[in-house]
């Protein structure tokens, strides 16, 4: 099957021509398949947000191609707009993009400049605005009352109204509190069951990816450093740690134990894996902590 | 696109240009613009160019970055050309259709006027490429000072230039980042009427506003967190200084201004 998304060589150059020139991605490859939750996780500054914005035409390449659904997305540069139509951008600190006098009109600002009927916006609306945990009466406040959190949730919804085929969130849970990120990261898990839509989720929390993608990418200094399943890039912690990136904490844990003389594979990364792995070995009778 | 506005944009750097007390720049920017003013023809314009291009040389800023500084008022600069070519009138048209005519004397006055125009952009780009913000707000309120006694707030209108000019590059990259939030849900700024184009500034102005007030509540907070109250019995943590080198600049100064007053006054 072809992926959704095909990034082939993908370079941006910052200010070429002037002396602070500087590469934030350099020739990046890597793809996409259709409906999957991919993490992409990097330090400050290794590129991902540039990275993003390329995807759905905000940024144009200084060289390499980006192709959706099998098309370069820069093909016919009068209608890159039906390509951020489809792949939708949620941008990090999104709160600071609400301009309108009630949530409900800024929800529909996408879904209106697509083009759809009043009925349509209106179905696309609640649905959003379900999906992104808020609730019906605080659709006709004015977005300016809100809280933070609420705030961003109803920016989140704004994207999702133009039920994007492909949704990016760029650090969505940044300045939350634990609580508000958890609650989020259910919100964006169920909407991703729901739909069965294609999900890119920007973070530098490791255990944050860890819990909810099927796979992660891991940008350094503006290359992929690696890709895989959270497992196979959890068993390469060292190269972690040198890209200046954390391992989750079940996954330290399991790593202190075996470096303590257990037989624990150290890739587990979920609380219930090393509570499952423990009790085996506790069953197996060997060493006790 | 929005980051080629270079205006106020300083280039650090530890040259005689740099190190001149910013009042001492202040007061050889208005000689020179004195100077320009009194240019007549030929040898006076070229004798500020080369006084100019001796100041380029000396502060090691590059030609491309005060040339780049030019682009903004590119359309200004034709249209006083243009202006200049057609409304002077002299004696002998070289050249007539219908009410269209171009005397000797027009092409020589828009000579002298993109040559006026261009000198004096350069020459005060010199000054902030050269001059850090807080330094040149320093400066002006030092030389402000004497205003005092008429009662200018000399000091509070130097603190908001100086923040001003601090919260510039912010709100640009600001403006770039809500525009490009904008754009992923499909505004478009750049198709459309003037009235279409004026209504798709409304999703980028309404959340730069609050966002703005937003910023200088929080700054006057935090000033007065730290006592801030005005300028009365405050001190300063640079004290300014002039040197030798400042008296030594500004007598430079002033027999190039009067120099080329003397020229200009004979013609030249
Ligand atoms: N608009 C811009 N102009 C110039 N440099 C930029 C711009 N945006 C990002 N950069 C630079 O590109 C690099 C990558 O930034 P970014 O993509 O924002 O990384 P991340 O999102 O991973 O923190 C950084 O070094 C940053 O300074
Ligand atoms: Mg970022």
């Amino acid at each position: 099957m072809e992926p959704i998304l095909r990034v082939e060589h993908l370079t941006h150059t910052y200010g070429s021509g002037t002396p602070f020139e500087r590469s934030a991605v350099q020739d990046l490859s890597f793809q996409v398949e259709a409906g999957e939750f991919l993490g992409v996780i990097g330090h400050t500054g290794s590129g991902k947000s540039t990275l993003i914005q390329h995807l759905n035409g905000l940024l144009r390449p200084t060289s390499g191609h980006i192709y959706l659904d099998g098309t370069d997305i820069w093909a016919k540069p009068k209608e890159i707009r039906q390509v951020r139509f489809q792949v939708g951008l949620v941008f990090q600190y999104p709160e600071y993009q609400l301009f309108e006098e009630t949530v409900y009109r800024d929800i529909a600002f996408g879904p209106t400049n697509m083009g759809l009927t009043p009925e349509q916006v209106d179905r696309a609306v609640r649905e959003a605005a379900a999906f992104a945990g808020l609730s019906e009466e605080l659709l006709d406040k004015s977005p300016f009352e809100l809280s933070g959190g609420q705030k961003r949730r109803v920016a989140i919804a704004g994207v999702i109204a133009m039920d994007p085929k492909v949704l990016i969130l760029d650090e969505p849970t940044a300045g939350l509190d634990p609580e508000g990120r958890e609650r989020l990261l259910a919100n964006i898990r169920a909407y991703h069951q729901a739909k069965g839509n294609t999900i890119l989720l920007v973070s530098h929390s490791m255990d944050e990816i860890a819990r909810n993608v099927d796979r992660i990418l891991v940008l350094k200094d503006a290359h992929v450093l690696m890709s895989g399943t959270p497992r196979e890039v959890f068993a390469r912690a060292e190269e972690l740690e040198s890209a200046g990136l954390d391992v989750p904490q079940v996954t330290r844990i399991a790593r202190a134990l075996r470096d303590r003389g257990l037989a624990i594979d150290p890739a587990v990364y979920t609380t219930e894996e090393l509570t499952a792995a423990l009790l085996a070995l506790k069953k197996g009778g060997s060493a006790v902590c | 696109m929005l980051k080629d506005i270079t205006l106020g944009q300083y280039f650090p750097g530890d040259t005689l240009a740099h190190r001149l007390d910013p009042r001492t720049k202040l007061i050889l920017v208005v000689l020179y613009i004195v100077a320009l003013f009194c240019a007549k023809y030929f040898w006076t314009y070229a004798l500020v160019a080369l006084v100019l291009a001796v100041c380029v040389r000396i502060s090691r800023v590059r030609l491309k970055a005060l040339v780049r500084g030019l682009k903004p008022v590119l359309i200004i600069i034709t249209f006083t050309a243009v202006l200049n070519l057609f409304y002077t009138k002299g004696e002998e048209p070289l050249w007539q259709w219908h009410f269209l005519s171009i005397y000797p004397e027009g092409i020589l006055a828009a000579v002298f006027m993109v040559l006026r125009i261009t000198l004096l952009i350069m020459g005060t780009f010199l000054l902030t490429y050269t001059t850090s913000p807080i330094h040149l707000t320093d400066g002006m309120e030092s030389l402000m000072n004497p205003l005092k006694k008429i009662h200018v707030p000399v000091h509070e209108l130097a603190m908001m230039m100086s923040i001003a000019l601090r919260f510039i590059p912010t709100l640009i990259e600001e403006t770039d980042k809500i525009m490009s939030a904008q754009k992923a849900r499909g505004a478009d700024f750049e198709s459309g009427n003037l009235l279409q184009r004026a209504k798709a500034m409304i999703p980028l102005l309404v959340p730069l506003f609050i966002s703005a007030f937003r910023r200088a509540d929080e700054l006057a907070v935090a000033m007065e967190c730290r006592c801030y109250h005005g300028g009365e019995g405050r001190t300063k943590l640079h004290v300014l200084h002039y040197a030798a080198r400042d008296y030594a600049a500004m007598v430079l100064g002033l027999a190039f201004a009067a120099g080329i007053f003397v020229l200009g006054r004979m013609g030249l």
